[in-house]
């Protein structure tokens, strides 16, 4: 049963119910769309149905004669706003309304402004586009090929679809190392295209106050202080008149981190209309035009000598980046972490290099709880392993358990330059096996293939690098990936935190409230968190990439730290003592040696307010802030097992167990860990079975709607079997990590290899996500299909 | 325009309606119920799940004309005077919600089963589930929710 007694600070941290539940059980949480201004306008966008063509008119005219019309807009308008395009984040432009051709089949093209939410979606149908169909770029393996269309003639000189080339590692080592190897494998594979899908979709409220010029905007967004910072530099607008305020947010998995072009269309519908002016995107506007995930097409090798050890790995990778580089990730690093791909293995030489190309399909790629595309490094490693153990004739475990990181080389420097802070991954492994019964599944399923039953059973062992970033080597955009932290107590010793990230369901409230109370000796239920309002909150980059406890988390405790170091000082005044003469224990200020002498920190911020003479140069209060800019990323890791059995006959695959042991250093809420890692189990069980937005030689999109993109429900997903070590991470201030994306990283290769081994008796070496009952089918035919375009 | 009268919650709402407004915007914008939420388009996701009469429905594939002269249980309903629904609390002891979006619906459709089964087994509850969406929780908690609610349905009856 969860405690929620706390005294002196100590018993802070633990399993805690949470503190945002009491709203959402009641039905009175806040969305987005739950707002209600009055004299609020509603906007809907109008979207393209090709996937490449050039705009030859728009007419407006009979939509604009809609009596409950009250702007419609278009590229047009928005050019005298200077405001047709915007940057993205990964410093290439997007069309906010299409303005020359249409570049992906969804794209915005108009946006009416009416006095309801059915006027407005009737007004698009008023609206009369004329389009000249142009030549579609869908395959991005053949996205570089000579003749192919040229998706952006917008850039100047553009002549191809080519958008970076990029690389990792010793090239020349790895070279020489595969060379002389005993054994190589290879593997080319498809991370296809996913859809983080949040529950609630994007959407914002835009309210132009045309007297004090103060813009404040609702939104879905996981980092309003970016978000308001970008608006200024885009739109043009003092940084002062604008207030982001992200209310409750339905999900987000990194696909509210950019800023959408329905955003801005309802921050100029406001301003042209000087009302509030209110546009939330349906499922299929989310689906098809909202960022993406993935789409990597992966070529894998991987050296090893013939007893086992593995040596090197080498990735060559084509990424799919849409129509529009729009990918969310630190600039330096344009395929995000992906050269973390050398996973949790002692290797002795890595390469790996990305080419990103132009597509006629929707913008974005770095989202879903992808760690900034760890995901796909984790995927290709772990498919790799479990290639390598097939050839060896080893037991995936045993070849795992053999090459992973030991203990005593942490910290550890990857082949591609991370840093690994700490780590006991044999231990994770076996704590996982124990879990499992691991000897016991292998003798069952031998049994079961003399049976003809296919069971299967697949492993995969991550490592992460979440909490980014050190600000020297990471921004977006050129702000600094740095977090702060404002704390503010009362006379009465209740304490209000204010963080610069954002909750879209990881329970911020409760946590960073108990990191607060462990600090200075108070309950969490003295605490209240503030955060998702640019006027209330200091500035900071916002909540993805699983770092809000290993940035901002840090920040709270830094800050928590300030105030107490500052109580020390007043604690000295009030107790006629030296500061060097006090020590903090039991969740007080007290006299080292005489711990009757002491003061609570409610007892000193009354203090500090009151009538008592304070020292010079001391400030009649307890409050402090802080900007915390991490050494490093955090590393969690762990270790999962997944058992599956498959029908041959019909491709049915059906999780029976999923066994997950994760090590995210000190828990500071475990029911909250849990469920993080519960919640992306099921992302993983998604995407390795039922997830893909495929795309047919038109460019139509074929995961327009949750009828055709299928997301697991209840019946999908087994009773999940967690297991936790813990691993303090050495340089976060409470020895956190990061565990927000954990399992979305760690859970697909798992779940693959699974399947993969299961049909192993078919001679199946590999097939590419999702595992649907028509592909694993025609796995098992020798006809292996290309999951992300139209089945033929 | 039609006239309508609902009862949501206990209360008659009379207003006037467009034919093709769909129930849940009737609840979120014309009655300001905001705790029912739109997920999909396509009856897929169950976020906007309310009672019409005594069967869960979809609210977004239901138009509001078709709850005329007929009752309605949201979220908002659930709560009897002061006093949360055990569906409620079990959601907030077991950790069964993240961002809450899903959750109306979830407890909704829950509460059903529970009336009609009050002991209900793990398998059970996932098949009762199965036609809604929870993008944070993988299920695992929401399944334990809902056996807290019936393994304390009796301490609710008492205490009412």
């Amino acid at each position: 049963m969860i405690k929620t007694n706390s005294h002196d600070g100590r018993g802070s941290y633990g399993p805690r119910r949470r503190k945002e539940d009491a709203r959402f059980i009641r039905g009175r949480g806040q969305f987005v769309d739950d707002i209600q201004l009055p004299g609020m306008l509603h906007g809907a966008v109008l979207r393209s149905p090709l996937a490449h063509a050039r705009i030859v008119s728009i007419d407006t005219a009979a939509a604009q004669a809609h009596p409950r019309v009250r702007a419609v807009l278009t590229g047009q308008t928005l050019e005298g706003f200077k405001l047709a395009w915007m940057p993205t984040l990964a410093r290439d432009v997007q069309a906010v309304l299409a303005t020359d051709k249409v570049r992906f089949q969804g794209q915005e093209v108009a946006f009416v402004v009416a006095e309801d939410r059915y006027s407005a979606r009737d007004a698009l149908e008023l609206i009369a586009v004329e389009y000249e169909p142009l030549p579609v770029v869908i395959d991005a393996t053949k996205a570089l090929d000579a003749g192919a269309p040229v998706i952006r003639d917008d850039l100047a000189g553009k002549e191809d679809n080519h958008i970076f080339d990029w690389e990792a590692g010793d090239r020349a080592a790895t070279d020489a190392l595969f060379a002389a190897a005993d054994v190589v494998v290879t593997q080319d594979m498809l991370y296809p295209r996913s859809h983080p899908a949040p529950l609630e979709t994007c959407g914002a409220v835009a309210d132009m106050d045309p007297l004090s010029g103060k813009l404040t905007v609702w939104c879905t967004s996981q980092a309003p202080h970016a978000h308001r910072t970008l608006y200024a530099l885009v739109a043009g607008l003092p940084e002062h008149k604008i207030r982001i305020i992200s209310p409750d947010i339905g999900g987000g998995f990194g696909n509210k981190v950019p800023i959408y072009p329905g955003y801005l269309c309802a921050i100029v519908g406001s301003i042209v209309t000087g009302k509030p002016v209110k546009w939330v995107e349906d499922r299929s506007e989310n689906l098809m035009s909202t960022t993406f995930a993935r789409d990597y097409h992966m070529h894998g090798e991987i050296a090893a000598t013939s007893d086992g050890r593995i040596l090197g790995l080498r990735a060559r990778v084509l990424a799919d980046h849409g129509a529009f580089n729009g990918s969310a990730q630190p600039t330096k690093f344009p395929a995000g972490f992906f050269h973390i791909f050398t996973g949790s293995y002692d290797l002795r030489a890595a390469h790996c290099a990305v080419t990103g190309v132009y597509t006629n399909k929707a913008p974005g790629g770095v989202a879903y709880a992808c760690s900034f595309r760890i995901t796909e490094a984790v995927y290709l490693v772990e498919r790799m392993v479990d290639l390598l153990a097939r050839e060896l004739n080893m037991d995936p475990a045993e070849l795992r358990m053999k090459n992973l990181l030991r203990p005593e080389q942490f910290p550890y420097t990857c082949p591609t330059g991370w840093e690994y802070d700490s780590g006991d991954y044999p231990r994770a492994l076996q704590v996982a096996m124990d879990i499992a019964g691991y000897p016991e599944l292998r003798r069952e399923q031998a049994e079961k293939r003399q049976r003809g039953e296919y069971m299967g059973i697949g492993l995969s062992f991550f490592t992460e690098g979440v909490g980014a970033g050190p600000r020297k080597h990471m921004d977006i955009l050129g702000l600094g990936m740095a977090d702060g932290a404002e704390l503010r107590v009362f006379p009465t010793g209740k304490a209000v935190l204010g963080i610069s990230c954002q909750t879209q369901g990881q329970g911020h409230e409760t946590t960073f409230a108990q990191i607060v109370a462990h600090e200075l000796g108070i309950s969490p239920d003295d605490v209240e968190v503030v955060h998702g309002d640019t006027d209330r909150t200091p500035f900071g980059l916002g909540t993805y990439g699983s770092r809000s406890t290993p940035v901002s988390g840090a920040a709270a405790v830094v800050v928590a730290r300030k105030v107490r170091e500052r109580a020390r000082i007043v604690a000295a005044a009030m107790l006629e003592a030296s500061p060097d003469d006090l020590e903090w224990a039991d969740g007080r200020w007290q006299v080292r040696g005489d711990p009757e002498q002491g003061h609570t920190i409610a007892e000193i911020a009354m203090a500090a307010r009151s009538a008592l003479e304070l020292p010079d140069g001391v400030e009649g209060h307890l409050d402090a802030e802080t900007v915390y800019n991490p050494p490093n990323l955090t590393y969690p890791f762990g270790a999962y097992i997944c058992v599956t059995d498959v029908d041959p006959g019909t491709g049915q695959v059906q999780i029976r167990r999923f066994i997950a042991v994760d090590d995210c250093g000190v828990q500071i809420n475990p029911m909250i860990v849990e469920g993080q890692v519960h919640g992306g189990l099921a992302d993983g069980v998604g995407m390795a079975l039922m997830q893909v937005v495929a795309f047919d030689e038109q460019g139509n999109c074929l995961g327009g709607s949750f009828m055709d993109y299928l997301l697991p429900t209840s019946l999908e997903c087994p009773s999940w079997e967690l297991g936790a070590t813990v691993t303090p991470s050495p340089h976060h201030p409470v020895g956190a990590k990061g565990i927000g994306e954990a399992a979305t990283v760690g859970s697909p290769p798992a779940v693959v290899n699974s399947v993969i081994d299961a049909l192993r008796p078919f001679g199946v070496r590999h097939a590419d996500m999702p595992l649907t009952p028509a592909n694993v089918w025609r796995a098992i035919q020798g006809r292996p299909l290309r999951s992300d375009l139209a089945i033929r | 325009m039609l006239q309508i009268t609902v009862n949501v919650n206990g209360t008659d709402f009379a207003r006037e309606v467009e034919p093709r407004l769909l129930l849940i915007h009737f609840l979120r914008d014309h009655l300001g119920l905001t705790g029912s939420h739109w997920g999909c388009d396509t009856s897929n996701c169950g976020a906007c799940v309310v009672w019409l009469d005594d069967l869960p429905v979809k609210s977004c594939t239901v138009l509001a004309a078709m709850a005329d002269g007929r009752r309605v249980l949201t979220v908002e309903g659930l709560e009897r005077d002061g006093v949360l629904d055990p569906i409620q609390q079990g959601f907030a002891e077991c950790h069964g919600l993240q961002c809450g979006f899903c959750t109306p619906g979830m407890m909704l459709t829950a509460r059903w089963l529970l009336d009609h089964n009050p002991d209900p087994s793990p398998e059970q509850i996932r098949e009762a589930l199965s036609g809604q969406v929870c993008r944070c929780t993988g299920y695992e908690n929401i399944v334990r929710s809902v056996l807290w609610a019936a393994k304390h349905a009796e301490d609710h009856d008492q205490n009412q």
